[in-house]
């Protein structure tokens, strides 16, 4: 387990990213849409049960938000879920100052804390012992954001994201096991699947 | 009937660079610019941003950009990038891993730096990486020189943009725009 910052100020429980993704796509029952982030993020989104409303990132490091943001903004009566690792939102962390500005109420971001890459060999992010993610969000502007206390506190707010009116952000700290499984590498299939998913295109 | 139609017949077209680029857009439904700004630029985004059917604003990375406009086709939304050749030279992993392997039709304008009486060797370098990077992925690309081949090169290259699912970048040249100049 890498070193966490203020581990006993922030008082939150270390959870695993496939158990709380399960609990979140099974809270989705209006065909909201899921982007998972690059590596361990989309493959444990993938192992629970593809969707077609899921959209997984094979590249393109840290732009999960920005791609969520850009679903939320071209429908916006649905709601997106982004799926997120803390060293991949460090690539892009202006982009929360974008979603901040243009406020999406039907945007939900999850940042998955394990202060590590956990895919390239579990080294440390900057920042793993000394950054605080929710924090950094609340200071570029996205006031709903919150560290989850433990998986029910997860549950509830993503409960309340279901009927915010503003973009919310949630951290979790979590184990650094690796993902469960891996995605199908085939990105057209996964991009048309999507677009299926999103009721803008029909199978052929 | 007529007289209604003449009464709302809009001004005469702006035939400027900006306003042939702004038209264009509107006639494709190009509906969303997120851009990162430049100098020369300065026109279009003031009158995008003045025009009701955009939705336009600033990111703070040319690939945040990207993503959000390929996220919001995929559900539906057609969007263009705005940017300079600095700001392209940003985008060689997510053109690589995003908008050419997902199929992605992702349009983009780039006001060209570093060329043509640029005063900032910076730019002057950064310029020569632009066309490389989009042959090397065997991306579309045009140079625009002229305003009168401006509108049948934005036009046409959208359109085949979006009907073979492939990325577009629309370079904006000194000798359309001006450029900038000490």
């Amino acid at each position: 387990m890498s070193k966490q910052a203020n581990t006993s100020a922030r008082n939150t429980k270390i959870m695993n990213r496939f158990d709380l993704t399960s609990r979140l796509v099974a809270k989705l029952k209006h065909e909201e849409a899921v982007v998972g982030g690059i590596g361990n993020t989309n493959f444990d989104l993938w192992a629970t049960g593809h969707r077609p409303q899921n959209f997984y990132m094979l590249g393109s490091m840290g732009l999960a938000f920005p791609i969520a943001l850009g679903v939320a903004l071209a429908q916006p009566t649905r709601r997106v879920f982004a799926l997120e690792g803390d060293g991949s939102l460090l690539m892009q962390l202006g982009c929360l100052s974008t979603i901040a500005t243009l406020a999406p109420k039907n945007l939900c971001m999850v940042v998955m804390d394990n202060g590590v890459y956990q895919i390239t060999g579990a080294q440390p992010i900057p920042g793993s012992a000394t950054a605080d993610i929710v924090a950094l969000a609340v200071g570029s502007g996205i006031t709903n954001s919150s560290w989850a206390a433990d998986e029910e506190d997860f549950e509830r707010l993503i409960e309340q994201s279901l009927s915010a009116s503003g973009p919310t952000l949630i951290g979790v700290r979590i184990d650094d096991k690796p993902g469960t499984g891996q995605t199908r590498r085939d990105p057209v299939q996964l991009r048309e699947s999507f677009m299926r998913g999103m009721g803008i295109r029909q199978g052929l | 009937m007529a007289a209604a139609e003449a009464q709302t017949t809009p001004q005469a077209p702006d035939k400027s660079w900006h306003g042939i680029v702004l038209e264009t857009l509107k006639r494709n439904e190009i509906r969303l610019v997120p851009y990162v700004p430049d100098r020369v630029l300065t026109s279009l985004i003031k009158n995008i941003h003045a025009d009701p059917f955009f939705t336009t604003f600033p990111t703070a990375r040319e690939e945040e950009a990207v993503g959000i406009v390929s996220g919001a086709w995929m559900a539906g939304m057609r969007g263009a990038v705005l940017m300079q050749t600095s700001g392209f030279a940003t985008l060689a992993n997510v053109l690589a891993s995003l908008a050419v392997p997902y199929q992605i039709p992702l349009i983009m304008f780039v006001s060209e730096r570093g060329t043509l009486g640029e005063f900032n060797y910076g730019q002057s370098l950064v310029c020569r990486t632009m066309r490389p990077v989009l042959d090397s992925l065997a991306m579309e690309h045009h140079t625009v020189t002229r305003l009168d081949e401006l509108e049948f090169i934005v036009d046409r290259s959208i359109k085949q943009a979006i009907t073979t699912q492939a990325p577009v970048a629309l370079i904006l040249s000194p000798l359309l725009t001006g450029g900038k100049v000490l």
